[in-house]
């Protein structure tokens, strides 16, 4: 078992974000520091297109999330419809 | 196209026809000739529609997304000029960091985008081709933003007015010059490996988010949007790296023990590289966010672990000397600090000992070596400084002839003596910090017997002059008593001290 990451800058789209993948994924830690939110997980983190429309109440497009996003960890598979991190080991 | 068609394809055909499709094969010049270096560094490639960009972007999304990045950084920019942003920092002992990083670490980028822009002609694959593209005008993006984001700074503080001519000259920025020169001298592979993964993928994280979190926390508005700007495309050139080693290894067999040595390699080379900003964290600011030591563990034991464990299926193992990088983590700050603390005349910014506060953190920061080791060294800097005896040290060190970090650094088994190695190649002898340096050395001797060592350079005379004062004012453009010595008594604490007066 490995810890997947995303670091996301502490900003108005992050807290929706943030709240959406914590619905997504229960078992999801979030880490707070300067100007910055960490969110951990075991193995795989998975945010959803759908989930973070809803939280932030207009269309979203998942490479939107490159404007946010500072840091990850583990693979990346990426559509349409959702941004998954994971390790295969 | 237009933004209505590409909306009714989805991401992955949108990939595949502004990447793969993109391409042609040759029909009247030889493969081999079109792209000369794919082969020489013994890299088999077998397939290189195997090579995918996980993150599927295309050009016309990327110039939507930086464009949007820009406009986001810019206001910012103007805000912080606007408002004075400068006298915001919590205090100005701060700056110093900047000025290291505007020296260090910006002509980096230039040298990753000029990197980039090399290797990717250089490759047979669409995929790749277009990856190092888009982070090619990534890294030049970068190289501006910073350069835009100090530029403010640079109007009030010293040390920041030369930082090309000084990257190309002083001591210190050799360091980080002959990593890169040494990169970017390589094959194209090597550079993906040293560069898109042991850099970008294994030490980036060390080096951006410590250094941003603490810009963050000292009021410094414009070095922590800029530096978040740009590690937004970080997070992209990561996961290629990731990508790229996959590849690679699942490519052919035998490319596992070369890239094996490469990861060896470029591991000690990014740690070594960055004792500086091991330093900055502990010492350089004011309002400090994690020790160096937290950070390692945090971004190299437990991510790097992680990444390594997916690895071995490939056969690929930790790599070499990891493990003492991890006793490393409670001396390299400690010993980089005090290096600069006695060059300190030969420095584009100031150094100071620790005040008794910060000294406690240290101590409870570092509990096994800071108080046994170091605070003892750091009170007796600081009782000869009050007496007037500030200690500057006029010998120049030994440097290692790989890292070219001067021989300060502790062995890893005894912390009381210093590490120094040493080989002979061709009649002549060459001394090393390291295990790990000599062995990438004995690699490749031809190559780092041509390493430009500043020491020997002044001691042959081609730095301008005889004395110090010749090779630090003439030769490396430090304006002495402006941009150097210790901060206490320094132009820059007197100006500061003035501005708040008069606010």
């Amino acid at each position: 078992m490995s810890r997947v990451f995303i670091a996301l800058q502490d900003n108005e789209n992050a807290r929706f974000i943030v709240e959406a993948i914590g619905e997504d994924n229960p078992e999801a830690e979030v880490k707070h520091s300067p100007a910055m939110i960490r969110v951990e997980a075991d193995d795989r983190l998975v945010i959803r297109r759908e989930t973070v429309e809803e939280k932030l109440g207009r269309d979203w497009d998942t490479q939107e999330l490159q404007v946010d996003m500072i840091s990850i960890g583990g693979n990346v598979d990426e559509d349409d419809d959702s941004f998954t991190l994971y390790w295969n080991s | 196209m237009n933004a209505k068609t590409s909306k009714r394809l989805n991401m992955k055909e949108r990939y595949r026809i502004m990447t793969r499709d993109l391409g042609w094969e040759p029909s009247y010049q030889r493969y081999e000739d079109i792209f000369p270096q794919e082969g020489f560094e013994g890299i088999k490639i077998t397939d290189w529609d195997q090579w995918e960009d996980p993150f599927r972007l295309t050009m016309d999304n990327y110039w939507k997304f930086q464009a949007e990045k820009e406009r986001k950084l810019y206001a910012i920019f103007d805000a912080v000029s606007q408002n004075n942003g400068q006298m915001k920092i919590s205090d100005p002992r701060y700056l110093n960091a900047v000025k290291l990083f505007i020296t260090a670490v910006t002509p980096l980028e230039y040298n990753a985008y000029k990197g980039y822009a090399r290797v990717g002609r250089q490759f047979g694959g669409v995929g790749a081709r277009i990856a190092c593209q888009m982070q090619s005008i990534d890294e030049l993006r970068h190289t501006q933003t910073q350069i835009h984001a100090m530029s403010h700074y640079n109007k009030y503080f010293g040390g920041m007015h030369d930082f090309p001519h000084m990257f190309d000259r002083v001591w210190y920025l050799s360091v980080p010059k002959s990593f890169f020169e040494d990169a970017s001298t390589a094959g194209p592979f090597e550079f993906l490996t040293a560069i898109s993964f042991s850099f970008e993928y294994v030490l980036t994280n060390l080096l951006f988010l410590p250094f941003m979190s603490g810009a963050a926390y000292n009021g410094d508005m414009n070095t922590v949007t800029f530096g978040f700007s740009a590690q937004s495309d970080e997070a992209r050139h990561m996961t290629l790296g990731l990508e790229i080693i996959k590849f690679i290894l699942e490519q052919h067999e035998d490319n596992v023990p070369i890239v094996q040595q490469w990861l060896d390699k470029w591991l000690w080379r990014g740690y070594r590289l960055l004792s500086i900003v091991g330093m900055m964290m502990d010492y350089m600011l004011p309002n400090k966010v994690m020790s160096w030591a937290e950070a390692w563990t945090m971004y190299y034991e437990e991510a790097g672990g992680a990444l390594f464990k997916e690895l071995e299926r490939y056969g690929i193992r930790p790599p070499k000397y990891a493990d003492q990088t991890v006793i490393g983590k409670d001396h390299v700050s400690h010993q980089a600090w005090f290096i600069f603390y006695q060059y300190g005349h030969a420095t584009a910014f100031n150094t100071w000992v620790p005040t008794a506060q910060e000294m406690d953190w240290l101590s409870e920061k570092y509990p096994d070596t800071f108080d046994r080791l170091y605070r003892p060294r750091f009170e007796l800097l600081a009782e000869k400084a009050a007496r007037g005896e500030r200690f500057y040290n006029d010998a120049l060190p030994q440097l290692c002839q790989v890292c070219q970090i001067p021989l300060a650094i502790t062995e890893p088994d005894d912390d009381t003596l210093l590490s120094h190695r040493d080989t002979v190649h061709d009649g002549e002898r060459y001394h090393f910090c390291s295990d790990g340096c000599r062995d990438i050395f004995h690699h490749e001797p031809e190559k780092y017997v041509q390493a430009w060592l500043p020491v020997h350079q002044i001691l042959q005379g081609n730095c301008g002059g005889a004395d110090m004062e010749k090779v630090i004012g003439d030769y490396y453009r430090i304006e002495m008593g402006e941009d150097n010595l210790d901060f206490e008594g320094s132009a820059e604490q007197r100006r500061w001290a003035a501005w708040k007066q008069a606010v």
